[in-house]
């Protein structure tokens, strides 16, 4: 869209369009970039990515409802029924969540009548729990060490590379079950055994931000404004957290969104596996692992937290598809429909390919595709899903 | 390269070493391997401790015990110098045995699942970028999103039930209502019309089409109850070989290469008329071996036909001419085992419930070479389809990436400049040099997968690498989790050589550093 240029004499119907597009395609640049810092860039364009937003007013509504139905901590709940109380079974613990309300058990009861709800709740906080923690700690070391070895290099490099070799050659499941034991050992049953697991989970589940962001740093560290802050005097940390890091924000935010995911089935399939949440807490993997023996007889104790797990799991990721569209500079504001429109007026025979969206459709190429190559680190693979 | 290549794999070596002691460290302290016995009301438990404490040397410290394992496992990387030992299990049996049962299990297990998460995922990621920003792209998009999201235990508890005993209930008393046949046809007509590419008229067209034969296809499963007794005959492999035979010759070499149709055609009719004459050679004396025999002889005879019709691009007709043979002897292969099927479904052992929900086999089930392949396709079914869902999603997303990126290229401008067939420029053209990414990532994939399937075997009993490494670890037996690491973190390593070998092989614009 960018790189258009003027139609040259002679004008033919085509060349119109392509000017009309062209024209377009500039303002609209212009008085997009005109007067916006980096961040107000992003959120504009993440909130133009419908589903992105909607996956975040999902994601808020699922989090608000864990928190404030049964209570957390302090926190009291407006719900009736705590998550391990046994009230008298009503229908043989059939649902009642009608368009017209709540009713009794929104989400019907297990055979010994405790609310499903309540459960189902205790577990997204559970789940949710672990994914913040592993998320922070994640973030932090992953950011640190990756920006450290990217911008000293040398020896120190060589040795925090080696180590996260060492650590990312154990499948990430194989990992987090051993450590997930090893919470149930040294940890008594109750929420200090989840805090325990998402801690031990977050120490070790850095490496794959690391490799990104160093890759990330080794390219920015060359760049002229560093240089430039050099010269003035900064000192290596302000050079790191003021004026690379920021730069780096993208890289590392989509990276995290993505693993936040994947930490989530992480966490159900620990607890699913009986490996992490333990009675008589509940997990959304745990509900699950309890009452599947149960689905012919009360299919709903089966339904409820698996749509939680999703419901979490795909905003999440539809949230971090949106912001690597936001984050990427050569994305501009893109409607396919006109796009298509547009193309089909300039180049007939090319199946709604055309300069129109050149740049558009390089947000889907995931960005370690774009990276992978052979070189000593092998090759970078997403975030892993435990299967 | 050779350089690069032993510089990585003694790289590899070093960075086993120091994983595996993590491993062997982290989990040593995860719990005490004493533990059942500690709990157990036995008068003699303190000499089992004892016996137990004296055979693993538990009485040893983990940072050092780890020499005393490493030096047994060395020998099986030297096997003329040392014996090889991965030591024992709680139980006392030997962990190579048991990993040599479970790695076969899984490798059963995870093969199928991954070639049919390739193909399918690569073609839905294929077929969407080409139809970018249409509904079916949406569709696919949305779909792959919703797949990635999926708990591999959620969906393989939905299996067991919709899958298994669902449909062994509806395959007891086999049939359609006419409100279903209807129903299934709505919605065939309108999937297809959402999905289909072009004005209303072709459209709906296509839509029709669709729903008439799905309805034609529902009516006449019914009527033949083609259900309880599925066949397909002459007519099904000359229908099915000759809809191969159009494709193969589409996607390799256009119909403007007449040669090559008719080289396919050719091989269809080869099938159709060795199928009498064949059946009294599959009978239950066939083996594996002589299966594989029979694969390579089809495709042997499909090429000859393809060179034998000759013309100016030999190498097309005869790779349609395989193809369509391997497809083709295929579907006699499928003839053969719906042959065998009334007998398997009344069989006593499995009493007219054919889909299984756990397990990789009905025990003590021999009934002969035929029986026993329904039998292991029957329980390989539903966890390959579970698997298979969940991978195909990641498949699918990258491979519409790296289609959409090559097909913005310049020489794809080109191409389609200078006139190529817009068949040619997506087969030729783009698809082959959008597979180069994926090539690493497929190679990348087969490397974790076979200890990566944990929750899968769990949730079927299977009892391959994931059950194996549970169990261990439930215990805390280190033998047996040390001996799945081992393997599951040797096969990392080498494929994510493969995988960077491969791209400096596929893409010369990567050079690898010697």
């Amino acid at each position: 869209m960018t790189t258009q240029t003027p139609p040259p004499e002679g004008h033919t119907q085509h060349d119109d369009a392509v000017a009309k597009v062209a024209e377009e395609g500039i303002d609209g640049l212009a008085r997009e970039t005109e007067g916006l810092s980096q961040g107000q860039l992003v959120r504009k364009r993440f909130m133009h990515n419908t589903a992105a937003v909607i996956a975040v007013v999902v994601l808020l509504f699922v989090v608000l409802l864990a928190i404030t139905s049964i209570g957390f901590g302090p926190i009291p709940g407006w719900w009736k029924w705590g998550f391990i109380e046994q009230p008298p079974l009503v229908d043989g613990g059939r649902p009642t969540l009608r368009f017209t309300g709540l009713g009794e058990h929104p989400f019907g009861q297990d055979n010994l009548g405790r609310d499903l709800f309540a459960m189902t709740m205790r577990g997204t906080q559970m789940t949710l729990l672990v994914m913040t923690i592993i998320g922070i700690l994640t973030g932090i070391i992953g950011t640190v060490i990756g920006a450290v070895s990217g911008y000293y290099r040398g020896m120190l490099e060589a040795f925090l590379m080696r180590v996260t070799d060492v650590i990312i050659i154990i499948p990430l499941l194989v990992l987090a079950a051993v450590l997930g034991r090893t919470a149930m050992t040294y940890v008594g049953p109750g929420i200090w055994r989840v805090v325990a697991l998402g801690v031990l989970i977050g120490l070790f589940a850095w490496t794959a931000l690391a490799r990104l962001v160093r890759a990330e740093i080794l390219s920015l560290r060359e760049r002229e404004f560093v240089d430039a802050a050099r010269l003035a005097g900064a000192r290596d940390r302000r050079i790191i957290f003021k004026h690379i890091l920021p730069n780096s924000v993208g890289v590392i935010t989509v990276n995290l969104t993505l693993l936040l995911a994947a930490a989530v089935l992480l966490e159900t399939a620990l607890s699913y596996l009986n490996l992490g949440v333990q009675a008589p807490d509940w997990s959304l993997g745990r509900l699950i692992s309890a009452n599947q023996q149960a689905f012919t007889t009360r299919p709903w104790l089966f339904w409820f937290p698996g749509l939680f797990i999703i419901l979490i799991c795909l905003s999440i990721n539809f949230i971090g598809d949106g912001l690597r569209d936001a984050f990427d500079p050569r994305q501009k504001k893109f409607n396919p429909k006109k796009a298509t429109e547009a193309s089909g007026h300039m180049l007939d025979e090319t199946d709604g390919y055309s300069v129109v969206d050149a740049g558009a459709h390089q947000k889907d190429l995931p960005r370690d595709i774009a990276r992978s190559g052979a070189d000593d680190e092998g090759t970078a693979p997403g975030p892993q899903k435990p299967v | 390269m050779l350089g690069y290549v032993i510089r990585r794999l003694l790289m590899a070596v070093v960075i086993l070493f120091a994983s595996s002691y993590l491993v062997y460290v982290l989990s040593a302290f995860a719990g005490d391997p004493l533990e059942d016995l500690r709990q157990s009301r036995d008068p003699n438990r303190e000499a089992l401790m004892a016996q137990r404490t004296e055979r693993l040397n538990l009485d040893v410290s983990p940072f050092l015990r780890y020499f005393l394992w490493i030096r047994g496992a060395l020998g099986c990387a030297a096997p003329f110098i040392a014996q090889c030992d991965l030591g024992t299990n709680l139980q006392g049996f030997q962990v190579t045995d048991l990993l040599a049962r479970a790695m076969a299990q899984t490798i059963l297990l995870v093969t199928g699942a991954t070639i049919l998460a390739i193909i399918i995922g690569i073609t839905l990621g294929i077929v969407s970028a080409l139809r970018q920003y249409s509904g079916l792209d949406y569709g696919i998009t949305f779909m792959a999103f919703l797949f990635f999201s999926l708990p591999v235990f959620w969906v393989a508890v939905l299996l067991k039930e919709f899958g298994a005993i669902r449909f062994n209930d509806f395959l007891r008393d086999a049939g359609f209502s006419p409100f279903t046949i209807v129903f299934v046809d709505i919605v065939t007509a309108l999937a297809f019309y959402s999905a289909a590419y072009g004005a209303t008229r072709t459209k709906a067209l296509i839509s029709g089409g669709a729903a008439l034969a799905v309805m034609l296809l529902m009516v006449g499963v019914d009527a033949t109850g083609w259900l309880k007794a599925p066949f397909l005959g002459i007519p099904g492999i000359l229908v099915l070989g000759l809809l191969g035979a159009v494709v193969f010759t589409f996607l390799i070499s256009g119909f403007r290469n007449k040669r090559a149709l008719y080289s396919g055609l050719t091989s269809v009719l080869v099938a159709v008329i060795v199928y009498f004459p064949i059946q009294g050679f599959l009978d239950d004396s066939m083996t594996w071996p002589k299966m594989f025999a029979l694969g390579l002889v089809t495709l042997v005879v499909g090429l000859g036909i393809g060179y034998a019709f000759g013309g100016y691009d030999r190498g097309q007709g005869m790779r349609v001419g395989g193809l369509t043979a391997l497809w083709a002897g295929g579907l006699v292969l499928l003839d053969r085992y719906f042959q065998s099927w009334p007998a398997y479904v009344s069989h006593g052992r499995i009493r007219g419930r054919p889909i299984a929900t756990v397990g990789s086999s009905t025990p003590g089930f021999n009934e002969g070479f035929w029986l026993t392949g329904i039998d292991t396709l029957t329980h390989l079914i539903l966890p390959t389809a579970a698997l298979m869902l969940v991978a195909l999603a990641g498949y699918s997303r990258y491979s519409r990436a790296s289609m959409l990126e090559i097909m913005n290229q310049d020489y794809i401008r080109t191409a389609r400049a200078k006139g190529v067939s817009e068949r040619a420029v997506v087969m030729k053209h783009a698809f082959r040099n959008a597979l180069i990414p994926l090539a690493t990532l497929i190679a990348f994939d087969i490397g974790g997968l076979i200890g990566g399937a944990v929750i899968t075997e769990n949730v079927f009993a299977f009892t391959g690498m994931g059950q194996l490494f549970i169990q261990a670890l439930n215990v805390v037996d280190l033998n047996p989790l040390m001996g799945f690491f081992l393997i599951t973190g040797i096969l990392a390593m080498v494929f994510n050589l493969i995988a960077d070998l491969l791209y400096s092989v596929l893409d010369p614009r990567v050079r690898v550093k010697a």
